[in-house]
């Protein structure tokens, strides 16, 4: 594994990187209008709807922020972990950039215009204009382009390592892009058949709640997509900093796999509360969502087992001793503890959102938007910060400075402080029954309206406190991160250098099938099939007439 | 492939619990039929007036302990948006929508249910107190998303 990857590889990462934090920048502001929005202390000029700001908030951070800072990741990790990328892989890798930066500019110029105020969630028969779909199906097209470009470069690494197990890193790139491939199915199965004729009005009519059905099938495992990435850190990145190998390399490649398998089939449980679908299917997906529940108690496993290894070789004594030994200094590792962190709540706020009949409590409440940022928000996207810090500076070949890394560590304290007071504010609120996706509005100032936001934590100041809280630490970042990319000293020593820290993996007994690709997919498909042959093909034989078009906005 | 004894332990432990929870939910929901919102009926959603129950919308008796209540769901709006249902009774609600997607919630009970052009959403329920309650609609629609609201007054 060599220090340093190449110039060329190390440019590709650097454009993933700067969309990245372009689409973070402005994401993260349009978040800010929103908080002061709902508590009626802005009122947006005509030309712009509260709708269409939070249709670009989620666009440009759930989908574009998270997939370029993804690969930007995957390009990087598996160029040092398995070599410099070959001219062809580096071409499809430019193509699979391009491509999707393409559909990213369509599918938000459609949302700036006003033509595509339908939510990242799209849901017919709200219908945007039909170049917004070609936006979101190019966005798609470039990620799996990327996507062959890792696969082709390990293909080819495999090729000349006969009869080897793959880095960790690489594996773990692989089993995500896989993840990714199979989820897309559905989304470009509903975009290109369903929605891309019907926007340009080749067809009259679209099947509504078939195409919700294949938008989850793939909205669900697409948060698996962003959460991987993270995971990655936590079993590869983190072992490193605390100075010890990785805790099971067997374990961490079985996790992985179960990923794949139980990530797919449950997208259901997003429409627990939908017509059309019978009980049965929805409880069945139901019991296949829970048995993630296996690789993630692994994982919290092998990253305590981590901790407590490395506390105690640093002279850490009795049962909590060697908690007091971690690297709390190091914000490298600092910034991804709180992450996993805030997975604990958020794991457990899953577990009850796809619980059955509980989802009747909180389906579209405030609670769910709470959820997914302490999910998604803060676990992965704190991990992606604490990636960050030390992955520009690697790229750049500049130092990380003792001021750069004081800042780190105001970023994400404010970052958490004001997710702890923005999320548990709308868990609250969610609980009392305050819906998600809503402008201001006090329902004709009802009693009931009123009465949930006069708690001493579910009021709107809370929520609007913690939201320039998470501004002022994004803005923190942007700052960060354009100081790293540009203005950092240049590393003149080897020694001064940014490491990419990757922990030690030994794959000594691990059992090769772990690796037999082929037998995951088919199991993997096999599971997909018997979840959802039945009930979708039920959505199309005694699908009702279907749905014109409708501009709600 | 080598585990650690502890983590055989732990694991042993999340399966055992993950397996209780599963079940009691499935008891819950085929033991004593306690499934969240369904209703496998389809409708064409621009003959939603012509169609019954649709047709009359509003509080209708079937028995001495069961009404049905049939809603229509339009941006923005519902309608009837006032209704008035006895407290103890089975309220069963068959709602429908003549546009776009939207949801029927009764904020403080366990009515939440998402309103799909094409489907009928039904959902029983008895009230146990009686009161003011508020309906609004949570899944987003358009404009005037956050207006869409009716009541439902439950009394003796």
């Amino acid at each position: 594994m060599k220090a340093m990857i190449c110039k060329q590889d190390r440019k590709l990462a650097i454009y993933h990187i700067l969309i990245a934090y372009l689409a973070f920048l402005i994401g993260t502001f349009l978040g800010l209008l929103q908080v002061f929005i709902r508590n009626d202390g802005l009122e947006l000029p005509k030309w712009l709807d509260y709708y269409q700001v939070l249709t670009a908030h989620g666009v440009l951070l759930a989908l574009v922020f998270t997939t370029y800072f993804i690969f930007a990741f995957f390009i990087t990790g598996m160029s040092k972990t398995l070599g410099d990328f070959g001219p062809k892989a580096r071409l499809v890798l430019w193509l699979g950039f391009l491509v999707t930066t393409i559909g990213t500019v369509i599918a938000t110029f459609m949302i700036i215009i006003g033509e595509a105020s339908v939510l990242y969630t799209f849901y017919a028969p709200l219908q945007a204009n039909g170049w917004y779909y070609v936006g979101l199906a190019l966005f798609i097209v470039g990620t799996w382009l990327s996507g062959f470009a890792l696969v082709g470069h390990y293909v080819s690494w495999k090729k000349s390592n006969r009869k080897q197990l793959s880095p960790l890193f690489a594996f773990m790139t692989i089993s995500t892009i896989i993840l990714w491939k199979i989820a897309c199915l559905g989304v470009v199965a509903t975009v290109l058949f369903q929605f891309i004729p019907w926007a340009f009005g080749w067809v009259d009519t679209i099947n509504v709640e078939l195409s919700r059905s294949l938008f989850w099938y793939f909205g669900h495992p697409l948060v698996y997509f962003w959460l991987l990435p993270a995971y990655m850190a936590w079993y590869l990145v983190i072992p490193k900093l605390v100075g010890v190998e990785v805790f099971s390399d067997s374990l961490a490649r079985l996790a992985f796999i179960l990923f794949i398998l139980f990530s797919i089939p449950v997208g259901f449980h997003h429409q627990l509360v939908d017509p059309g679908i019978s009980s049965f299917w929805k409880f069945l997906q139901t019991s296949l969502t829970f048995m993630v529940i296996i690789p993630s108690l692994m994982t919290a496993f092998s990253l305590f087992g981590t901790f407590e290894r490395s506390g105690r070789r640093k002279g850490g004594r009795g049962l909590f001793g060697w908690f007091f030994k971690l690297p709390w200094k190091d914000v490298r590792f600092t910034s991804i503890f709180i992450a996993m962190f805030f997975f604990i709540p958020g794991g457990a706020g899953g577990i009850i959102n796809a619980s059955f009949q509980l989802n009747e409590l909180i389906h579209n409440t405030l609670w769910v938007v709470g959820h997914f940022h302490i999910t998604v928000g803060t676990p992965v996207t704190m991990t992606f910060m604490g990636i960050t810090f030390w992955l520009i500076p690697y790229l750049t070949g500049r130092k990380l400075t003792k001021t750069i890394q004081k800042l780190a560590f105001i970023q994400i304290i404010t970052w958490s402080i004001g997710m702890v007071l923005m999320s548990t504010a709308q868990h609250i609120l969610g609980l009392l029954g305050a819906p998600r996706r809503t402008a201001y509005s006090a329902y004709n100032n009802h009693p009931t309206a009123m009465e949930w936001f006069n708690g001493l934590i579910s009021n709107h100041i809370t929520m609007a406190i913690g939201g320039t809280i998470l501004f002022f630490s994004a803005m923190l970042l942007i700052f960060i991160v354009i100081y790293s990319l540009f203005l950092l000293p240049k590393a003149d020593s080897l020694g001064d250098r940014v490491e990419f820290p990757i922990a030690m993996s030994d794959n000594k007994d691990t059992p090769k099938f772990l690796e037999n690709w082929w037998l995951w997919i088919g199991i993997s498909f096999a599971l997909i099939a018997i979840a959802y042959t039945i009930p979708l093909m039920d959505l199309i034989q005694h699908a009702p007439p279907g749905s014109k078009g409708f501009k709600m906005w | 492939m080598h585990f650690h004894r502890y983590e055989k332990i732990w694991l042993g432990f999340g399966i055992f619990s993950l397996v209780l929870f599963l079940s009691i939910v499935g008891v819950s929901a085929f033991g004593f039929n306690h499934h969240p919102t369904g209703g496998l009926d389809t409708i064409d959603p621009e003959k939603v007036e012509e169609t019954p129950p649709f047709d009359q919308p509003g509080v209708k008796r079937l028995d001495e302990n069961t009404y049905e209540v049939a809603i229509i769901a339009e941006a923005f709006g519902y309608s009837p948006n006032n209704i008035e249902v006895p407290v103890g009774k089975e309220i069963i609600f068959r709602v429908t929508s003549k546009d776009v997607t939207h949801s029927f919630s009764i904020i403080n009970t366990n009515v939440n249910m998402m309103v799909v052009p094409g489907q009928i959403s039904e959902k029983s329920y008895t009230f146990k107190k009686t009161g003011d309650f508020l309906i609004l609609c949570n899944e987003y629609c358009g404009t005037g998303h956050h207006y869409m609201q009716a009541e439902i007054k439950v009394v003796e």
